[in-house]
């Protein structure tokens, strides 16, 4: 949501254009999310100069990619990879967040559960957790339990801390206010400190995804060979490489629009004031 | 012409006596509060009393203690030493009977004008339908009618106050703390502010202890004047404005008698100044 409203600051700004531009800031000024296709068409513009040139052979074209891209989408492999990555991903990630934000919200409450755990996830989100993938391999084999606990890994450390910082951060009187009027523990805890830290809770769940991401793609490319990450492996043994750009690709759009959705449904449900200007 | 009472112009003259006359209706009891908050000490040795259906003010320069013996008064704070009664009861922590009215408003961004007004009964309980009409009513009464769906952001500063007056009004307690309610308010809303802040001492009948730094805010808003000292905050001087309310806002602020109890207070607050 930002983004287009800095663009727009930018034109508003910019010094005077000729006149025969102005047609197209107008439009573009009216429309923010054209913007955004104009930067990703700059950016794809790019990318073919690039492939053409060619930087590799290595490096396909955009245009070979986009052939890909649809071939691998209308052919399945994209449905069938994805069913195995997003199933470790959401299982993971949905453990990472009932526990999570469960145990970041009574770090926050409780000195004695801050003392307990709140080094061990400091030291957890400093350690390269990607490093730690491999172990995982050989105490649990492979499969979906390890990949699972790949994204729990990941996601898990960033969660927790995002969770205590924002329960530590909420707004002191607004816990007067509830305990003013008589509010008991448990609704001074999801009336106000669980909405009022919802913000910086989301953050942790939106940097928790795209870790969980990472961690899933990881396990996939160095322990279980199987969804997306095998896609990538396959297509770059064979030397298929717009195939596996394709994958790589769809990584980012997939991860993409799940945080758009994440972020929609914390507007819709938690923060309802944020919709409006 | 000074309008203050004999007793209180003998309050000016020996500090610190209490001067509320015996078998007067009391609503709070303040006896020998004291607050250390680690080596600061905010308050010592507070004794006082708040009558009933009277607006009280608590005046003191900046960090004497006044938010502290407020939340102390409210429940929301421990004091080191001493003891609240409310309607003779010792407060041992936040009860119906008080409501808080807070210095940064205090509003649930996330919460429209009407969950804002209503969320004192919500936390009681009440359901859905009574506890709107019953906000809808105090959001009429502190000229919000039409503002029910809107978000505090959505406010201004003034507006944003006067929801946390109405929610403190809708849950029908007997004694009302304010704290520097209309500090965080520009001065001309201010002003208005303060005119409906006096409609709304005669048409709920309730006992208002009232903070503010402002001295003609005190004096214009105020039956009682407590003055406290710089801290460690001590009772300094208890004063009563007579001013006759009857008169229209503008008149009383050229009243001659409220002139010269805003200058009295001054003359009083002077020494605590740097
Ligand atoms: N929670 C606290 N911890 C430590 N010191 C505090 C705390 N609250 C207030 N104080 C100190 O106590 C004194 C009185 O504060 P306060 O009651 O807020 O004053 P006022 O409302 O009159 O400005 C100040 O010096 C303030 O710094
Ligand atoms: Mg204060």
């Amino acid at each position: 949501m930002a983004a287009p409203l800095e663009v727009n600051g930018a034109v508003r700004v910019a010094p005077e254009a000729g006149p025969a531009r102005r047609p197209l800031r107008g439009l573009l000024g009216a429309h923010p999310s054209l913007w955004r296709l104009a930067s990703l068409g700059l950016f794809f513009l790019v990318w073919e100069i690039a492939g053409r040139i060619p930087i590799s052979f290595a490096f396909p074209t955009f245009l070979e990619t986009a052939r890909a891209f649809l071939r691998l989408t209308l052919d399945g492999s994209f449905v069938t990879a994805y069913a195995s990555t997003l199933q470790p991903l959401v299982i993971g990630i949905g453990i990472s967040a009932v526990l999570g934000v469960g145990l970041g919200v009574a770090m926050g409450l409780s000195r004695t559960a801050e003392w307990l755990a709140a080094p061990v996830f400091i030291v957890l989100q400093a350690a390269p957790m990607a490093a730690l993938i491999p172990l995982i391999t050989f105490v649990y084999g492979i499969g979906l339990l390890s990949k699972t606990l790949a994204v729990i890994m990941l996601a898990l450390p960033v969660i927790v801390l995002n969770g205590y910082k924002a329960v530590r951060n909420v707004n002191p009187s607004l816990v007067d206010m509830c305990r003013s009027f008589q509010g008991s523990a448990w609704q001074r805890i999801v009336k106000i400190i669980i909405p009022d830290a919802s913000p910086v809770i989301f953050a942790g769940l939106r940097l928790g995804l795209a870790a969980g991401f990472i961690g899933v793609i990881l396990a996939e490319l160095l322990i279980t060979p199987t969804g997306i990450g095998d896609l990538i492996t396959y297509h770059r043994s064979v030397a298929d490489y717009p195939e596996m750009y394709a994958a790589v690709v769809s990584i980012i759009v997939v991860s993409t629009l799940t945080l758009a959705a994440l972020e929609a449904f914390e507007l819709r449900v938690l923060r309802p004031e944020k919709r409006r200007g | 012409m000074r309008n203050i009472t004999a007793a209180a112009q003998a309050a000016i003259d020996h500090a610190a006596i209490d001067r509320s006359a015996p078998g007067e209706d009391i609503a709070v009891e303040v006896r020998g509060i004291s607050k250390i908050y680690g080596d600061v000490e905010a308050l010592r040795g507070i004794d006082l009393d708040f009558p009933r259906g009277r607006l009280t003010t608590l005046l003191g320069p900046s960090g004497c203690g006044k938010t502290t013996l407020l939340k102390i008064i409210a429940g929301l704070n421990e004091p080191s030493a001493g003891e609240i009664r409310v309607n003779g009861r010792p407060v041992t922590g936040p009860g119906p009977e008080r409501a808080f009215v807070f210095q940064d408003f205090a509003l649930m961004p996330w919460a429209t004008v009407m969950r804002n007004v209503a969320f004192g009964l919500e936390l009681r309980g009440m359901g859905k339908d009574e506890r709107q009409a019953i906000a809808r009513k105090y959001i009429a009464e502190v000229g919000l009618a039409g503002f029910e769906d809107k978000y505090p952001h959505e406010l201004s500063g003034g507006m944003r106050q006067r929801v946390g007056l109405a929610r403190a009004f809708a849950v029908n307690a007997d004694v009302l703390l304010l704290d520097e309610p209309f500090s965080a308010v520009d001065e001309q809303n201010r002003r208005k502010f303060q005119e409906d802040l006096l409609r709304l001492v005669a048409l709920e009948n309730k006992t208002f202890i009232f903070v503010t730094h402002s001295i003609e805010e005190a004096v214009y808003v105020s039956d009682r004047i407590v003055i406290l000292s710089r801290r460690p905050g001590r009772v300094a001087q208890i004063i009563e404005p007579e001013i006759d309310r009857t008169a229209s806002p503008d008149a009383i602020r050229r009243d001659q008698s409220y002139l010269d109890t805003v200058e009295a207070i001054w003359q009083g607050l002077k020494r605590y100044v740097d």
